[in-house]
């Protein structure tokens, strides 16, 4: 599929994930998406597209939301990363998990990981935010089920402004 | 899975000097900032480097402030601190309304200014898969020699869509630039120029290191279409700078994207000056607007729509700005 490309190095990768430092030997060209999924078996985040048009991929590197599909893994060195595996503790939804199953926010689920970090990082700097700020705090991630309605009284039932 | 993309090495300079040092010892090497347009093409194996220099670990990439001199901005800055500074939102408004209606917000966090600006050009000819692009014989901008948008052509019509340019090139911006040879200063209009192929006039080993504004703008702001509304690259794109008195012209510039293979400012305006912001001047501005547009069929919109569309983008701004309810 491609040109002749050079051999594979690899090197070594140490970042904060979910809470946790770690190490591991990544190779350069590797995608934070695959490295999330291939290599530390966090499948929570999902591949959606071909590079960054659905948001299904968004996870938080320093407290910001990304599309991990069009990330290099080896530029979050010395990063805070977190995946929607981050939320749950001990079994516990966090409050956006349990907000979207409260109010019917998934449908078949696969946008869900992308949305619910993208609202993370939103109520994470803004804990009151109105209709439009998650509106536009979510325009990056693609549903194909749910036609947002949901989702976004999902986001406004865990700020605790419902209406 | 295995990696989506080929093997290729990466470099992380700490300084704009090493950055260009690792450029010119390896030839065919392509500087990344946010990556969010590079990699995607290189998932598309439209272009694949051997080598990548990751500019985002470089400080004084990173750095904005403004003054009584104006303001400094940062090749490295993301669109997301552009979009809040508050500079750009009180003084440069086309600038914050361009840097907002960028890509969605997670693209927002990754992409840089400098990136922006040297976005590579677009058509529905070129952003596609390999296999899309190999069952239609490739074309002139990439391992093809035909140009299907225009067949009996001669250069490449992929569109700029870039959306920071036309802001910056109404509020005057110039460029510092970084390179093997040491550092330069030039308008923003020249660092284009109208190739698809090769609308950038970056030498070997040059980057954009910073992006300089006037202080005193006039009243200037921002519009797009797009396919998709929440993100997207613009169909076509204008700003506009309007400084008016009485409702009578006194200075007024007018800046495409989306429409030619470059960003360019619309020739022509001086004879406005003095002039009342009536229906008969957003006329003679649609007029002028459609005649130097050259919209392609690179777009799924019609090429027609676009030069209509963009007119009307640059009628309504106006008027806008202008405070009138002509439009």
């Amino acid at each position: 599929m491609h040109k002749h490309s050079p051999p594979s190095t690899k090197r070594l990768l140490k970042l904060k994930l979910n809470g946790r430092w770690r190490e591991d030997a990544v190779s350069e060209q590797e995608l934070l998406v695959d490295y999330l999924r291939d290599v530390t078996h966090l499948t929570g985040t999902k591949i959606g597209c071909d590079g960054g048009e659905c948001g299904a991929c968004t996870v938080l590197v320093d407290g910001e939301a990304v599309p991990s599909c069009i990330t290099l893994a080896v530029r979050c060195e010395g990063r805070n990363v977190e995946t929607i595996e981050a939320l749950a503790t001990q079994g516990r939804l966090s409050r956006l998990q349990s907000a979207f199953h409260e109010k019917l926010g998934t449908q078949c689920g696969f946008c869900t990981p992308g949305m619910i970090m993208a609202a993370e990082a939103l109520l994470r700097s803004n804990p009151t935010p109105t209709d439009g700020e998650i509106r536009t705090a979510l325009s990056g991630n693609l549903c194909r089920c749910t036609g947002y309605v949901k989702i976004i009284e999902s986001v406004k039932a865990a700020a605790g402004v419902t209406s | 899975m295995s990696s989506s993309l080929p093997n290729f090495g990466v470099a992380q300079p700490g300084t704009i000097a090493e950055a260009v040092a690792a450029c010119v010892s390896h030839p065919g090497s392509r500087f990344m900032a946010g990556g969010t347009d590079l990699l995607v093409n290189m998932r598309r194996g439209i272009v694949s480097p051997d080598f990548l220099i990751n500019l985002s670990g470089i400080d004084e990439l990173t750095a904005i402030a403004a003054d009584a001199q104006g303001m400094t901005i940062g090749a490295g800055v993301t669109i997301a601190s552009l979009a809040r500074n508050a500079a750009a939102v009180t003084q440069y408004h086309a600038l914050a309304q361009a840097a907002a209606a960028i890509a969605g917000p997670g693209h927002r966090n990754m992409a840089t200014v400098g990136g922006n600006l040297c976005l590579d050009t677009r058509c529905v000819y070129y952003n596609q898969s390999e296999w899309w692009r190999s069952a239609n014989a490739y074309c002139l901008k990439s391992r093809g020699d035909t140009c299907h948008v225009a067949p009996q052509g001669q250069r490449c019509h992929a569109a700029y869509a870039g959306d920071l340019a036309p802001a910056l090139l109404v509020l005057g911006a110039e460029i510092a630039i970084a390179g093997p040879k040491g550092r330069r200063r030039i308008p923003l209009s020249e660092l284009y120029v109208e190739d698809g192929k090769a609308h950038l006039t970056l030498a070997d080993g040059e980057l954009i290191v910073a992006v300089h504004l006037p202080p005193g703008a006039p009243a200037s702001a921002y519009s797009k279409i797009r396919v998709r509304g929440a993100i997207d690259f613009p169909l076509a794109g204008v700003a506009v700078a309007l400084s008016a008195s009485d409702n009578a012209i006194v200075s007024l510039r007018v800046a495409l994207t989306g429409t030619n293979s470059w960003p360019f400012l619309l020739a022509g305006t001086d004879p406005f000056v003095g002039q009342l912001i009536d229906d008969k001047l957003l006329h003679a501005i649609d007029r002028l607007v459609q005649k130097q547009v050259q919209p392609m069929r690179t777009t799924l919109a019609s090429a027609n729509y676009r030069r209509v569309a963009v007119a009307a983008l640059a009628r309504r701004l106006i008027a806008n700005l202008g405070g009138t309810a002509a439009a």
